[in-house]
């Protein structure tokens, strides 16, 4: 029973840890979407902060500085989708689709060149790497039984990205329902008329917008190559630009239910790690290759199964021109 | 300057000659502004008395839409000047029309469908950057609002989930909480029921009796006879003339509309022939076996030489009978013979591609939906339906010179406008558009024309030039069928008019013999025998 208890509490703590860039990602989709910008570049503006980040990190030997570097590129990507969707009246998925391309390219290109190591970035270590922070009284609580293995297991050891994750999905639900910013962003995505005949510049609106997503999925990134990894590798998102998309999706364009759909991901992700390798009664060991599918296989279903009754912000995708 | 004609003299002084300032809600002096070679406005005049409803009517294209949008800051005019009570205004968007207290309504409403009424009024009018302390004070404004001018709408519904009227009420709510004196109303009936636009006329009189002004634009003449103080008649760019609405006349009006007499060049001559071209027996529609019916036991015959009008309160049957008859649907019973041959039964039906081969035609009552595809070119649309024909296609190749001569003709014949074949046919205004799809129908010489609202949506001038088509059809002992929810057009062009109810013929009248009260009697469900004697007991429709 203990036994099992731990194994469930093992499979939470990697549930949180690998939902981490999928939230932050998400998060980014939903203010862009919000504000009627499709997004799917989030795949290739990840990759890219986790490649300036490492890069940076392994440099100056700080993972804040890292971070910082992330986020540039990242917001650097994000505003020129923008400027794409936004003042050039683009095709959104055909600029999203540019950025992930390119980036896939030019990300190990760039690593080649500057470290010879076969597209790859240096190995991170100590400070040039985000750490798991343990929690205090780890010791004394994790000895109570139940709820200790819990908190020494669950809550505490992760790194401070993944509690910033946690943190941005009230903030986003707050900026969203509760502030001015927040109600114009949402009336940008349904109807830009009717803010621009409140004398609003939905122009102004839609790249705050991709600013925010610049730095959430800045944050993501960095998550993947200097605090769930320890270097930069080619391809090393992995479809999670995706997977973000699509528990936005699934979560309706709403933090709170996006985070869930995230957690869910992040859950049979987790899951599948732990099955590898492991004999099953009845089945017998699941090839490998085939566990590593099980969170694509499970987004399609979910997608299948329920992309009836969801309602994306109207006019997101389209872009706005005054008459 | 407009030549300012029949008005009580302050009121049409020239603005400038130093009247009392505020006595104009908004004063609009020699405004221009034109599009490429388009000049939308060539110097148009405007004084709103304050205080006052001023109606607007123009045709499509007369610059009606063009002068609001300068007016409410979304255009910036070439020339010219505005000034609101008296001040003289420059708007570089609509935030400085609002600052100015001009608030427009527009024809498509400017609302987020996602939000409540709270939310769309507050949206650009926050008052500070958290939501929450702000809510209450704008709660009781607008429920202090809708109190004062009786705009009752739900507070906690999405306006997405609301019927149109009401959502037009969210509309004029929002407008006056955001401080409107001045409210524009552009085409506001267009999208209401004849009880909506009432309820909408007597929340106008209750923002006049409280002094505000509203500029209301329409193309209806009844309406504006009904609701407004003054009138002013926009034509090709320019407001060429102002009248006092209680002296002027509908008929004066669709004149000064269209820039001369709204005649009528055809006439129905000549009886109808007995040789009959369409005959429907006991015509039944059901969705499913024992379902209600949509139509049921509907018979009768059309000549040639014959207009036969189907009227009807919107939903008793009319698109069916029009989608049985046009090869859209097989009927559940009976049988239609077109031209001595039985084209449908319940068994077996010609569809639209056979019946028109047989010389059928059809104008569909929704032309957006049935009729043609909005983002194709006029020269595509021009021979959708006969694009299979020998004239157009040879294996499958379409012939190119031959479509293009045909629409050239077409948009020559039907004084299409703008001349442009390669424009999309959703860019066309409505009555252009109509008169591409009947330009269409007519190129192949139906010997039958079923035609579905021929002149929704379409504007004063071509309405008659259509009428006029139909009748020489007629005269040319060809026959029409149509559908109309416009008794005056029916009665203007019709031989004999039917009325259906509930899917049901309930009566038939001759044209000499038909007028509103006994067609509005039927159409609410009574028998033709007992509008004859007077109110009866009805069955209620």
């Amino acid at each position: 029973m203990s036994e099992f208890y731990l194994d469930i509490l093992i499979l939470l703590d990697s549930t949180l840890r690998l939902a981490t860039p999928l939230v932050l990602a998400a998060l980014a989709g939903l203010y862009a979407e919000r504000s009627g910008i499709v997004d799917i570049g989030l795949e290739g503006k990840m990759l890219g902060s986790a490649f300036a980040a490492a890069a940076a990190a392994a440099v100056t030997g700080s993972a804040w500085l890292g971070l910082l570097t992330g986020i540039g590129a990242s917001v650097v990507l994000a505003l020129l989708h923008g400027w794409v969707s936004i003042h050039q009246r683009g095709n959104q998925i055909v600029s999203g689709t540019a950025i992930n391309i390119t980036v896939a390219g030019l990300a190990p290109t760039l690593a080649n060149h500057w470290f010879h190591l076969n597209g790859q970035t240096p190995l991170l270590d100590g400070p040039a790497r985000f750490q798991v922070i343990t929690w205090p009284w780890v010791e004394t609580i994790g000895a109570v039984p139940v709820i200790g293995p819990l908190y020494a297991e669950v809550i505490s050891g992760h790194s401070a990205i993944t509690y910033l994750a946690l943190f941005t999905v009230p903030l986003a639900a707050w900026v969203l329902y509760r502030t001015r910013f927040g109600l114009r962003l949402r009336a940008a995505g349904e109807n830009p008329e009717a803010v621009d005949t409140a004398g609003i510049s939905v122009y102004a609106l839609r790249y705050k917008a991709m600013i925010i997503n610049g730095v959430l999925c800045g944050i993501a990134g960095a998550s993947l190559s200097t605090a769930l990894g320890a270097a930069f590798v080619r391809d090393m998102s992995a479809g999670k630009g995706f997977l973000a998309l699509a528990a936005m999706i699934f979560g309706n364009w709403k933090p709170v239910p996006t985070l869930m759909a995230c957690l869910l991901f992040g859950f049979v992700d987790a899951l599948q790690g732990r099955l590898q390798g492991v004999d099953l009664p009845l089945i017998g060991e699941i090839p490998f290759q085939f566990t590593i599918m099980l969170p694509y296989i499970f987004t399609v279903v979910i997608l299948a199964g329920f992309v009836g009754r969801i309602q994306a912000p109207r006019a997101s995708g389209i872009p706005y021109e005054k008459e | 300057m407009p030549p300012a004609l029949d008005v009580d003299g302050a009121s049409m002084d020239s603005p400038d000659a130093g009247t009392s300032a505020s006595a104009f809600a908004i004063e609009a002096i020699g405004l221009e502004k034109s599009f490429g070679p388009v000049r939308a406005n060539a110097g148009v005049n405007l004084a709103l008395r304050a205080g006052s409803v001023h109606a607007i009517i123009g045709e499509n294209g007369a610059g009606k839409s063009t002068l609001m949008n300068m007016l409410y800051g979304l255009y910036r005019p070439d020339a010219g000047e505005i000034r609101v009570f008296g001040e003289t205004r420059h708007f570089g968007s609509p935030h400085d029309a609002h600052e100015a207290g001009i608030g427009m309504v527009h024809q498509h409403f400017m609302l987020v469908e996602d939000f409540t009424l709270l939310e769309n009024a507050m949206l650009g009018f926050e008052g500070g950057a958290l939501l929450a302390p702000q809510k209450i004070a704008a709660t009781a404004r607008l429920k202090e609002l809708a109190a004062q001018y009786g705009l009752d709408v739900p507070m906690d519904t999405k306006v997405g989930d609301l019927p149109v009227g009401l959502q037009q009420r969210v509309e004029i709510l929002k407008t006056l909480f955001r401080g409107a004196e001045i409210l524009i109303l552009d085409e506001p009936t267009g999208v209401l029921m004849p009880q909506e636009s009432e309820q909408l006329f007597q929340i106008i009189d209750a923002l006049r009796e409280q002094g505000k002004t509203i500029l209301f634009i329409s193309h209806k003449l009844p309406e504006i006879m009904r609701i407004a103080d003054n009138v002013t008649v926009m034509r090709q760019g320019r407001a060429v003339a102002e009248r006092v609405v209680a002296d002027t006349s509908e008929a004066e009006l669709a004149e000064l509309i269209v820039g001369g007499k709204v005649a009528r060049e055809a006439a129905r001559s000549g009886a109808a022939s007995p040789t009959e071209i369409l005959r429907l027996e006991s015509v039944s529609l059901a969705k499913k076996k024992d379902a209600k019916e949509t139509l049921s036991d509907i018979s009768f015959s059309l000549h040639q030489g014959e207009i036969l009008g189907i009227a009807g309160v919107a939903g008793n049957g009319q698109s069916e009978l029009l989608e049985v008859i046009t090869g859209m649907r097989r009927p559940t019973t009976g049988r239609i013979i077109f031209e001595g041959e039985v084209v449908a039964d319940a068994n077996r039906y010609a569809d639209a591609r056979e019946l028109r081969a047989l010389g059928l035609g059809h104008v569909a009552e929704d032309r957006l939906r049935n009729g043609a595809v909005a983002v194709m070119s006029a020269e595509d649309n021009a021979i959708l339906g006969y694009h299979g024909s020998a004239r157009y296609a040879r294996k499958g190749i379409l012939d190119r010179a031959a479509i293009k001569s045909d629409c050239a003709a077409l948009i020559r014949d039907n004084d299409v406008r703008p001349p442009l074949p390669g424009l999309a046919f959703g860019k066309f205004s409505g009555g252009n558009q109509q008169k591409i799809v009947i330009g269409r129908e007519l190129l192949h010489s139906p010997r039958l024309l079923i035609v579905g609202q021929p002149t929704r949506g379409v504007d004063i001038g071509a309405v008659t030039r259509i009428h006029d088509q139909l009748i020489t059809m007629r005269n040319e002992g060809r026959a029409v069928l149509v559908v109309s929810s416009d008794l005056d057009e029916l009665m203007a062009i019709a031989d004999r008019i039917l009325v259906i109810c509930e899917g049901r013929i309930v009566g038939e009248v001759a044209a000499e013999e038909a007028n509103e009260r006994n067609l509005g009697l039927m159409m609410a469900g009574r028998r033709l025998e007992d509008v004859a004697d007077g109110p009866g007991a009805g069955n209620g429709c």
